[in-house]
């Protein structure tokens, strides 16, 4: 960690009467066996990015999974887009699902669909027409720099571009709402750098509100200390000592919310896990 | 240590049967609300179709032809060879048409709809698909339980006519007996409540194969090993599944339509 992100003062904090995209409240989850979550509370302000920081099998993936009903948490309440999801039914989550963007840790893309249909998915099913599907395509494989993959299958790809095919699937209607989970997991540091720089040019240039699950303390760093420029077309630093106002932290151990704010307030946490973390 | 161990196993069953029922209840009632997949209806058509049009056929062919030489031989000693004919077509038609056709196609289909589901589970294939808004019940589920269907009920057709035709090569070239006898007795000892009972239970299989296949998919987890396991349960279960049910129809069948 270097100096400038040590001393990082948000610039400034998001409008406090905003009504949260997504909140938690009191939420626990249990498979078989000990909760997997626990009390977990708190909210994702418009135009907020919240990351998810703690170590591996300490639920991050499965609170990404509870915040767009793919799983059903044991107790309290999750509201998406303002609206209680926590006991409806499968049927009526689906038109809501659609405004949220998943990116899955390993992409999770469609074997047997190219990569052109893979971004497609939701507009085959929407019936949008074959001229505009492809116009729309490519403009979202422009945006990941993965234009040539337009009619190769996910196979042919490496992990770091079948991400990025993924990132673009997610991107492609404009969601309201981006889960991350763990998009530069396994990847190569020069790779993990194009993924974390596709996340801030959305959070920069559409503002969109997220949630980005990672293990990397490097990447959630980037995204605090850096803005995506879009003359330039690449991310550049924040000013010295500055660091992104709507991008915020949650760190999760043993199944419980243990932080919750700004990098100057995880820099300065006294919480001897967060320290361990960030050591 | 082992009544605790029976009664783990016997929970579990009463609880797979009952989330089996209500899986299967939802994939078929999926099919009279919108929104339906016809695309996909037609490609699962064609894989189960076509794709084991092969094998059933070869099947159902040199079945007849076993159920000819065996019968062949008990009827010689009755003198009643002439009846070879009846013989297999009436037991093709009614019983081993149905259930061999069924019992083949679960092998080829069932397996293969559980590995390509439970593949799809544990690379998060399917939670990708709910995460974009579909559900993977109508889109996946509901096609391969319809194709399955309407395609076993065909096969069963196919099964059955190159069992007769087997029956009919075996006896003209191998028992040296009179063909066009052979095919006039196997024509006219079938009565209508024959053909029916012959074609109900393709309906009943085709259910228990794709309903069955996609269940153990969709329940994969463990990963690539939980996908071998998957793919096995499938495969015998629904062969056990079909053999069950083709007994419970036949009785039922048999009451409704007594021998005459």
């Amino acid at each position: 960690m270097n100096e400038s992100t040590a001393s990082a003062q948000p610039i400034a904090a998001p409008a406090p009467d905003d009504t949260p995209v997504v909140t938690f409240r009191n939420v626990s989850i249990a498979f078989d066996g000990p909760p997997v979550l626990q009390d977990i509370s708190f909210s994702v302000a418009p135009t907020e990015t919240r990351i998810l920081l703690g170590p591996a099998g300490v639920g991050k993936s499965v609170l990404l999974k509870l915040t767009n009903g793919l799983l059903r948490p044991d107790r309290g309440s999750i509201l998406l887009f303002g609206e209680e999801i926590s006991n409806m039914p499968e049927e009526s989550l689906f038109p809501l699902r659609t405004r949220a963007g998943m990116v899955f840790q390993e992409g999770a893309l469609f074997d047997s669909l190219t990569v052109r249909d893979n971004v497609a998915y939701q507009l085959i099913q929407e019936r949008v027409p074959d001229d505009e599907i492809d116009r729309r395509v490519l403009k979202a494989l422009r945006f990941v720099q993965l234009e040539e993959t337009f009619s190769l299958y996910p196979s042919s790809l490496s992990g770091g571009m079948r991400r990025r095919v993924a990132i673009a699937r997610a991107f492609i209607r404009k969601p309201e709402l981006l889960l991350y989970d763990s998009p530069t997991g396994g990847l190569d540091p020069v790779t993990s750098t194009t993924i974390i720089e596709l996340v801030m040019k959305e959070r920069d240039v559409y503002q969109t509100p997220s949630i980005l699950v990672t293990h990397r303390l490097q990447d959630a760093f980037t995204l605090c200390t850096h803005r995506f420029d879009a003359d330039l077309n690449r991310m550049v630093s924040l000013p010295q000592g500055e660091t992104d106002p709507n991008t915020t932290f949650l760190m999760l151990e043993e199944g419980r919310l243990i932080f919750d704010g700004s990098l100057h307030d995880l820099l300065h946490s006294e919480n001897p896990f967060v320290r361990e973390f960030l050591e | 240590m082992a009544t605790y161990t029976i009664e783990r196993t016997a929970k579990q069953l009463v609880l797979t049967m009952q989330d089996y029922s209500l899986f299967a209840y939802r994939a078929f009632m999926n099919l009279f609300t919108e929104p339906r997949y016809w695309p996909e209806y037609l490609v699962q058509s064609d894989i189960v179709g076509y794709g084991s049009a092969s094998i059933v056929l070869l099947s159902g062919f040199f079945t007849g032809g076993v159920l000819a030489l065996q019968s062949a031989a008990t009827l010689s000693q009755f003198g009643a060879t002439a009846v070879t004919g009846q013989f297999v077509s009436i037991t093709m038609i009614r019983e081993l048409g149905p259930v061999l056709t069924g019992i083949m196609v679960a092998g080829r289909n069932a397996s293969s709809m559980a590995s390509e589901l439970g593949s799809m589970v544990v690379t998060e294939q399917i939670d990708a698909m709910r995460a974009l808004g579909v559900d993977p019940m109508r889109k996946l589920v509901t096609p391969r339980i319809f194709a399955c269907i309407s395609m076993l009920f065909f096969l069963t057709i196919v099964a059955d006519a190159f069992g007769i035709l087997g029956g009919g090569a075996v006896t003209v070239f191998l028992n040296h007996q009179d063909g066009p006898q052979y095919f006039s007795k196997a024509w006219e000892s079938l009565r209508y409540p024959d053909i029916i009972q012959g074609l109900v239970k393709p309906l009943f299989s085709g259910y228990i194969i794709a309903s069955v296949g996609c269940f153990y998919g969709m329940r994969t987890t463990g990963g690539t090993q939980g996908v071998g396991r998957a793919t096995i349960q499938a495969v015998v279960n629904a062969s056990v599944i079909i053999i069950l049910v083709d007994f419970l129809v036949t009785r039922v069948l048999l009451a409704l339509f007594p021998p005459l």
